[in-house]
């Protein structure tokens, strides 16, 4: 199955282009507010996407290791309150980030790895459940409830981090390079065991290949992949608190791609878009009091009405558009 | 600039198209003040978030909406006690809906992320709404956020040497959640308990914590009485788990503990709550005839509201009436990036419903009376009583500015003065 067809690639540069040329038209708040707030949100939703959809494995944990990317780059920040001893630069502290979620992805992977389905379901929440209760209870580190504020982010071309257009562009492009790097990696050997593995783990070991050491690689770069989304919510949300990545950031993460489809990267930005909006304007357009009602309606009559979400639910009404074109193609399990 | 502008028209017309959720197409008219709003209606205080509404709705009511011909436009938002929540709803706000002032947030690490967000605006205003973190305004505060009820430490003005001298109650177990407005609680009891030669053993739990089992079990048995810094369903949890157990210890509140969203529940917590004594800067039974007003004001106006209103709703109302009295200063003039505004809301003076003066310091920070407190039975309702009261207490607890911030910030650890063995 090749993934990108022709028309897919020109799809992809179309969608580019428009999101590029976005600043044009959108005001500030749509552009930082909405969208560069679903962008960054979509990574860490890409990161169990890219687990789900190619390796079979749903991961509660994603959030937890954006969760250490973020105080990673907060307590390495330079303008943090509390004031760090270890406050570096904010150029270092980012790859630093990254690469502590890199490596807690890995020990997720290393603890995760005999387990599957409902139980791998089960020690990824545990592990983001005890990650976030440790942060709030952890005043030398992580300050506690209160977490770590005013990590503003570096100065880009002469702009603070936090100007709109600048936040934007800067999470588009790491949400475009992740996309890319997740289309082309599961289409090296590597990706295509990963899909062997989701398909038939047997099978795979059968042929020789290490199964356990492509789950631990693929959670792995599942964490690099949270962690830069980490690192990006920390900036925008000026600061990390164990709010940030408790049950309910989990949980959220998780409805963005389960409402997008799990079926396709694509799905994951797509998730966060509709949770941005309706998160955003669902007590505006609904009882102040009740707005959390309107909410989960809709979620539930997303899924109701398409289990592999809005991807899904596209899929098959451009398949009757088109007759059986898309008919089995995309999602797996 | 005309990218700008084409940019704004193209977007409003694309938006109000592509995006019917979006609501742009409104024209911010000049004759409009729009006030936004932020308090939690979901999570450990949505009761008291709920309160805080009713007050505001109050004060919106009684200059009728308009401050010289201009009309108020309210809009409410709504977090969870989470401080990124708060911030996603005030950018919401500031951003998309674009309003002048926003009063909010309710509790302290909101708060704390507001006042950075204020920070980064201009021409905006955050006036707190009930949050009561003392960091908020005593360290990096920022110039945009204005704060007209008292903090957790203040709020605890007397308290700690009432406990020590008139109770002789020489070791305290501390039971307090784990985060910055109890913190600065503790600091306000135990500047003064610890000075005076009293002990505390502190026991911390995270907020949103349902079981105390294991904190009961740790409170050390030559303790005297109980300071429960909780607020909320926690404060409920404790409480009942504490009765059932049997515990007789007594129970010395934090402000928010002796409050109506814990008085008007029921359960066996109540026993223990009869007596209880506290300190803050409301109380039930005040023969103030402003607040015997106000409260009379509020009871009719909210029938299914509480007995008695909030303390949520009092800091709510004094803060949004803070607001109303400076719009009303300048006849509503918000140009010039608020600056006539913000000069007029930091010299404001006035009497909360308490019949407390108000007025704020350098740091934008409220300067007013705290009262002791007693929960009393009224006739089979619970109510607190004011029996002693601390006039203009500042935000440094009347001591020099800089030996106060010497002291350190309120933390776990801040101030300690355990038992000796």
């Amino acid at each position: 199955m090749s993934l990108m067809s022709r028309s897919h690639w020109a799809l992809t540069a179309l969608a580019l282009a428009i999101l590029v040329a976005l600043p044009l038209l959108l005001p500030d708040f749509w552009l930082s507010g909405i969208l560069g707030r679903s962008l960054i949100y979509g990574i860490v939703a890409l990161s169990i996407t890219f687990l789900a959809s190619y390796g079979g494995f749903i991961s509660l944990a994603q959030t937890m290791l954006a969760g250490i990317a973020g105080y990673t780059v907060a307590i390495l920040a330079p303008t943090a309150i509390p004031a760090s001893a270890s406050a570096v630069s904010y150029w270092l502290a980012m790859p630093l980030a990254v690469l502590a979620a890199t490596l807690a992805g890995a020990v997720v992977g290393l603890i995760a790895i005999r387990t599957r389905d409902i139980y791998l379901l089960m020690i990824t929440l545990a592990l983001a459940v005890g990650f976030s209760l440790f942060a709030q209870s952890n005043i030398d580190w992580f300050n506690g409830y209160e977490g770590i504020r005013n990590v503003v982010g570096p100065d880009l071309f002469g702009q603070p981090f936090r100007a709109h257009t600048v936040f934007y562009y800067v999470a588009l492009t790491v949400s475009a390079l992740l996309y890319l790097l997740v289309l082309y990696v599961v289409r090296t050997p590597f990706g295509l065991v990963l899909q062997g593995i989701r398909d038939n783990p047997r099978r795979v070991a059968a042929l020789g290949y290490n199964v356990a050491v492509h789950r631990i690689a693929a959670f792995a770069m599942a964490g690099f992949i949270a962690g830069c989304g980490g690192v990006l919510i920390t900036f925008y949300n000026i600061g990390i608190t164990p709010g940030s990545i408790g049950m309910t950031a989990t949980v959220n993460v998780l409805v963005m791609s389960v409402i997008g489809g799990l079926g396709h990267p694509v799905g994951a930005f797509i998730g966060a878009v509709i949770f941005t909006l309706i998160d955003t304007f669902a007590a505006t357009i609904y009882d102040r009091d009740r707005f959390n009602t309107l909410i989960g309606l809709v979620f539930l009559g997303i899924v109701v009405a398409s289990p592999d979400g809005v991807l899904g639910l596209g899929k098959r009404l451009t398949g009757w558009g088109k007759r059986k074109d898309a008919g089995d193609g995309g999602t797996p399990h | 600039m005309l990218r700008k502008k084409l940019a704004l028209k193209t977007a409003t017309a694309l938006a109000a198209g592509l995006f019917a959720l979006a609501g742009i197409g409104a024209a911010a008219a000049q004759d409009v003040i729009k006030l936004g709003s932020i308090t939690t209606l979901e999570g450990p205080f949505a009761t008291g978030g709920q309160d805080a509404y009713r007050a505001m709705e109050m004060a919106l009511e009684e200059v009728d909406y308009t401050i010289d011909g201009k009309k108020i436009e309210w809009i409410r938002e709504s977090s969870n006690a989470q401080a990124d929540v708060a911030l996603a709803r005030a950018r919401k706000l500031i951003e998309q809906d674009n309003v002048d002032i926003i009063v909010g947030p309710l509790s302290g690490a909101e708060g704390i992320a507001l006042r950075d967000y204020s920070r980064t605006l201009e021409g905006k205003t955050i006036v707190n709404g009930s949050s009561g973190a003392a960091d908020t305004t005593l360290r990096d505060a920022s110039p945009n956020f204005f704060r007209f009820s008292t903090e957790g430490t203040q709020w605890m003005a007397g308290l700690g040497n009432h406990v020590y001298k008139d109770m002789n109650v020489e070791h305290v177990a501390l039971v307090a959640a784990d985060y910055a407005f109890p913190y600065a609680q503790a600091m306000g009891f135990m500047l003064e308990y610890c000075q005076a030669g009293g002990a505390v053993t502190k026991l911390w739990s995270p907020l949103n914590t349902t079981d105390f089992g294991s904190i009961i079990a740790n409170i050390p048995e030559d303790a005297g009485a109980i300071v429960l810094i909780q607020g909320g369903t926690d404060a409920l949890a404790f409480l009942t788990q504490y009765a059932e157990a049997g515990g007789d210890l007594p129970i010395i509140g934090g402000s928010i503990t002796a409050d109506q969203t814990l008085l008007s529940a029921r359960g066996p917590h109540q026993r223990l709550m009869e007596g209880m004594l506290a300190a803050g800067p409301i109380a039930d039974l005040n023969e103030d005839p402003m607040w015997v007003e106000w409260v009379a004001a509020y009871r009719k106006r909210f029938p299914d509201g509480f007995d008695s209103p909030s303390i949520h709703a009092f800091n709510y109302y004094t803060n949004t009436k803070a607001v109303l009295l400076a719009l009303d200063e300048v006849d509503g003039d918000l140009s010039d990036g608020q600056k006539a505004f913000q000069e007029a809301l930091a010299k404001v003076e006035f009497k909360n419903p308490m019949g407390a003066n108000v007025r704020l310091d350098e740091n934008r920070q409220a300067i007013s009376d705290i009262f002791l407190t007693r929960i009393v039975n009224d006739g089979g309702t619970l109510r607190t009583e004011a029996f002693g009261k601390t006039e203009g207490v500042t935000q440094t607890m009347g001591m020099d500015r800089e030996a106060f911030l010497a002291l350190g910030a309120p933390s776990r650890d801040n101030p300690d003065c355990p038992p000796a063995n």
